[in-house]
Order: C-alpha cells, then sequence, then structure tokens
C-alpha cells in the first residue's frame, strides 16, 4: 500500500517538477543579478561605453578599460573556430557517409578519451608543443617574430580541445539522418557527393550550427588551457602572433590577489558579467539561424 | 498483346555475411505492365528491388551475384553507369522522404540532375509531373512551402512526381502505401494504372488486396525463394504451389 493515493501522487510528482523547472529557468537570472549587483560600483562611475571600448587598464590608477580582453577573447575564439568548423564538418561527413562502420566503432572511444582529458593538460601540452613549434617553426617560416605564447597558441589548444565534443554531435546528427533520405536523392541520378551537399548538409544544417554554437560558446568560456599559453599580456593584438588576454584568463588569474585596489573586485565581476552576455548573445544568434533553417 | 520483357533477372543472389537474403531468383518482367512482388515481411521483396537500382551498392555488406539484364543489358557490372540507370527508374519507398527543400525544388532538382536548367522549362516540366502525380490541384498555391509541410499522403505523391521527374522508364515502387490512410493509397493506386501505358511498374506489397486491384503479373517470394510467378489469374485463380495457397488463404504464418 502506498502512503498517498494516487491523486496525492500525481500532485507531489507535479509539485516537484514545478520547483526544478523553476530552479533551471531562474539560475540564469540569479546568476546575471548577483554578478550585476557586485559591478554596480563599477557602473556607477564608469559609462557602459567607456568600460567596453577604452584600451587602457590600470587598475591601480583607476581605468579600467576591457576593450583588449574583448578582443583577444573574441579572436582565440574565433580562430579556433575557424579550425574546428572544417574540420570536424568534413571528419564527420567522412566517416559516417565514406567509411565502413567498424571504422567509427573504432573512432568513437577515441574521440570520447579525448573529450575527457582536463584542460590544463591540454594546455601544458600547448606549453610543451605548439608555444615552442610557433616560435621556432610557424612564426619564422611566415617571417613573423613571435615568442610563441599568442592568441594562434591559444587557438590551436582550445581548437584541438573543442573539436572531440563538436565532432561528436555532428556524428550523432549525420547519423540520424535516415538512410532512405540517402536513397531518395540517390536514386534520382545523384552523386555521393551531390547527395551530401545538396540534402545531406542542408537536412543537417540546423543540428550543424547547434553544434559550432556549442563549441563556440565552450571555447569563449574555456579558462585553463587558454592562459597557459595566450600569453596574458595586455595589449590589443595586431595578428595571431601576438600575445593577447582574454575576459576568463583575467579573471582567473586576478581573483583574489589585488583586492585592496579599489573596485578591482567590481571590475572583475564586471567582466565575469561580459562572459556571460556574450555568451547569452552567441546563444541567440544562434537560436535564431537554427530556427530560420529548421523549416525543412 | 504486347509482353515484351522489360526487365529479365537471371540466378541472382544476395548474401548478407553469411546469410543468405535472396536465392537464384529468376524473373521476367514485362514492358508496361504492373508486376506485384507479393510475400510476407522479411522474404527479400525490397532487397530485390534495391538490386534493381544498384542501392545495393550503399551497402559494403552485400554481396551480390547474378544477371540483371534491363533491355538486354546487365546492369550488375561495375562499369555501368550508376547515375544513368538510377535515372531509368523511379523510386517510391515505404515512407515519403521528400527532400529537404521546398516542393517546387523536390522536382527541379530532378529536373537539374537529368541536366534541364532552362527555368521556364523547369517550371512547364515540374507542374506536367505534379498533374501526372495526381497533385497539382491541391498545391499549385504553395509550390514554395517545404516539402515537409504536406500531408504523408500528399509527400508520397511528390514523391512519385519527383520520380517522374527524373524520366524514367521503370517505376520501382516498395509497399508505396503501408504509411498511407485508405484515400491517398487510392490516389497511388490510380495513378499507378494511369501511369503503366508509359511505364513498367515494379510494385512491392503485401497487401493481397492491392495486388488483386492493379496487378497485371504477380511474383510470390518466401524468405528469399521465388516460390511461384504469373499472371494475376493465374497465380490467384489457380496457384499451384501449396505456400501460395497457403497465403492467399490467408492461414499462412
Amino acid at each position: 500500500m502506498y502512503l498517498l493515493n494516487r491523486k496525492q501522487r500525481h500532485a507531489v510528482n507535479y509539485t516537484w517538477m514545478i520547483i526544478s523547472l523553476l530552479l533551471v529557468a531562474f539560475l540564469p537570472f540569479l546568476l546575471f543579478l548577483g554578478l550585476y549587483i557586485k559591478s554596480v560600483l563599477l557602473l556607477d562611475d564608469y559609462s557602459l561605453v567607456d568600460l567596453i571600448f577604452s584600451r587602457t587598464w590600470k587598475p591601480s590608477s583607476g581605468q579600467f578599460g576591457f576593450y583588449p580582453f574583448i578582443v583577444g577573447s573574441v579572436w582565440v575564439t574565433l580562430v579556433a573556430m575557424l579550425i574546428t568548423a572544417p574540420v570536424c564538418l568534413l571528419t564527420a561527413i567522412y566517416v559516417t557517409q565514406y567509411t565502413r562502420k567498424y571504422f567509427l566503432r573504432i573512432m568513437h572511444p577515441a574521440i570520447d578519451i579525448l573529450a575527457g582529458i582536463p584542460s590544463v593538460v591540454y594546455g601544458l601540452w600547448g606549453i610543451l608543443v605548439i608555444v615552442p613549434f610557433i616560435s621556432q617553426y610557424l612564426g619564422p617560416w611566415m617571417g613573423v617574430k613571435t615568442m610563441g605564447y599568442s592568441i594562434l597558441a591559444a587557438s590551436f589548444v582550445l581548437s584541438i580541445m573543442i573539436i572531440p565534443f563538436v565532432l561528436n554531435i555532428l556524428i550523432e546528427i549525420f547519423r540520424s539522418i535516415p538512410m532512405e533520405l540517402k536513397e531518395a536523392a540517390l536514386s534520382l541520378g545523384a552523386t555521393q557527393w551531390q547527395t551530401i551537399k545538396h540534402v545531406l548538409i542542408k537536412k543537417a544544417l540546423p543540428g550543424i550550427i547547434a553544434a559550432f554554437g556549442f563549441g563556440l560558446a565552450r571555447a569563449f568560456g574555456e579558462t585553463m588551457a587558454v592562459l597557459m599559453v595566450v600569453g596574458n599580456v595586455v595589449r590589443l593584438p595586431k595578428s595571431v602572433f601576438d600575445p593577447g588576454y582574454t575576459l576568463p584568463a583575467l579573471i582567473a588569474n586576478n581573483y583574489g590577489e589585488m583586492m585592496s585596489i579599489p573596485k578591482y573586485d567590481s571590475a572583475l565581476m564586471f567582466a565575469a558579467l561580459l562572459l556571460l552576455a556574450v555568451s547569452l548573445f552567441f546563444n541567440l544568434v544562434m537560436h535564431f539561424f537554427i530556427v530560420r533553417y529548421n523549416k525543412f | 498483346m504486347d509482353s515484351q520483357t522489360k526487365i529479365e533477372i537471371r540466378d541472382l543472389n544476395v548474401f548478407a555475411g553469411k546469410t543468405q537474403i535472396l536465392r537464384n531468383i529468376n524473373i521476367d518482367i514485362p514492358k508496361n505492365k504492373i508486376t506485384v512482388i507479393l510475400g510476407p515481411s522479411g522474404c527479400g521483396k525490397t532487397t530485390l528491388l534495391k538490386c534493381l537500382n544498384r542501392l545495393t551498392d550503399l551497402y559494403p555488406e552485400l554481396k551480390v551475384s547474378g544477371q540483371i539484364m534491363i533491355d538486354g543489358s546487365n546492369i550488375l557490372v561495375a562499369k555501368e553507369d550508376i547515375y544513368k540507370l538510377r535515372q531509368q527508374m523511379g523510386l517510391l519507398s515505404q515512407r515519403p522522404y521528400p527532400l529537404p527543400m521546398t516542393i517546387y525544388n523536390n522536382i527541379a532538382y530532378a529536373l537539374k540532375l537529368r541536366g534541364i536548367k532552362n527555368r521556364r522549362e523547369t517550371h512547364k516540366l515540374v507542374m506536367h509531373y505534379l498533374q501526372q502525380a495526381n497533385l497539382w490541384e491541391e498545391i499549385r498555391t504553395r509550390l514554395r512551402e517545404p516539402a515537409s509541410r504536406l500531408s504523408i499522403g500528399q509527400q508520397q505523391r511528390l514523391c512519385l512526381a519527383r520520380g517522374l521527374a527524373v524520366n524514367p522508364e521503370i517505376i520501382l515502387a516498395d509497399e508505396p502505401t503501408s504509411a498511407l490512410d485508405p484515400i491517398s493509397s487510392q490516389f497511388i493506386e490510380e495513378t499507378f494504372l494511369k501511369l503503366k501505358n508509359d511505364y513498367t511498374i515494379v510494385l512491392v506489397t503485401h497487401v493481397l488486396r492491392q495486388a488483386k486491384r492493379i496487378a497485371d503479373n504477380v511474383v510470390f517470394m518466401y524468405l528469399g525463394d521465388v516460390i511461384e510467378q504469373g499472371s494475376v489469374e493465374e497465380v490467384f485463380g489457380n496457384p499451384k504451389m501449396e505456400k501460395t495457397k497457403l497465403y492467399l488463404g490467408g492461414t499462412f504464418n
């Protein structure tokens, strides 16, 4: 026998579901609110435009310009996506359309292992391999003088970190396209490549965009691996071989230190708020594209 | 009475690994007739159909041997131009799979693959094939909508129109009405009866009544074997094999 009758049990379960839902729905809002309250001190004294577009970062003399960090973050993320997107898309198409099934069975564990490696390990690997590679080989080869710690190094490391995630999603998306759709296109006399180009990619487009958006959000927020190789120099990077500084690295490097400087903690909170806002913006843009292409 | 043979299947064997899916299949499919391949689920009907337009190539685990002669040339030979071959046949599958495009472009894409790019001609032909598939009147104002917004029955007729748009000689239909409501099914059947003057139709089904209604020729298959074949009068009126009698009597299991 149950303690409660069916109707009561339903009510209890229903209540729990509503509570969990509210929790999930309000968390981002609370996060935003908390960060906003904490950074109000800074926002009272400076205008938002000033904070975002001013280039000088001298907290000790009260100058808080976030522009170099925003630019650094955007560069690192975009270059990482430029590497990630084509690699993932082509790999996913190849393993789902051209190879036999056992190949995927071998690849899946390999991808999962890559996805499970802690980011600090990637950072270390970046310092040991990518940074010297850029300073000793790639830089001289391109005729650029660089110390290796650079936007490019961070982008490389980042892309290697997010490739497994994006790739896994893309493979699932391509595998979920029914075989019969492919057969339908082929039966019209399309070649395999035409089928992929005109039908499969089009069918998968909302998913592809979502996967890239997911990768973008991860890359933008990634902290550890990036701060280990990006150079952490507050300067506007002129090329991908220049060092830079990212928003997450700013927070991670400085929070808890130098807190005696007035408004410093407020500034770091504002950096977190910016990070959140940009992530939200990415999400919205992604959502717009998904809705737009999802009609087929 | 024109009884020219369009497709001759000789000693066709298909293996998936060690399991044999089709065993020594010999079938003659006459031109401009509806040939129904009848049999319970899992007897290899669909595989047989996929052999005809070499969609079996997609499944590397399938080993196909034997001959399939279409107008006298063996299509199982590797060097056969597979894209031309597939355009000789329109395929209609169990469930409709419209391409992820607009209704109009579903047909226009098939035309493009056939080499027709002229806009005026495309326009004319899209209309022509939609009319042939009995769909034009219902959707003439909705041509720019995504094909996925059509009802299942309409989608299936769109797929038929798309199949016709490659200008085939043969229509392969794999239980095309199994997912449809009776009225849409009837639409498809009527369309087939109209089309058989110009096309050779191979229809796979497990629905006896459908076979009776529209077949000229019947091939009865069971577990990878052809049990009996002949004209609809012969097979339904006077079945020779025990298994056929049981299946037709509905006491088969």
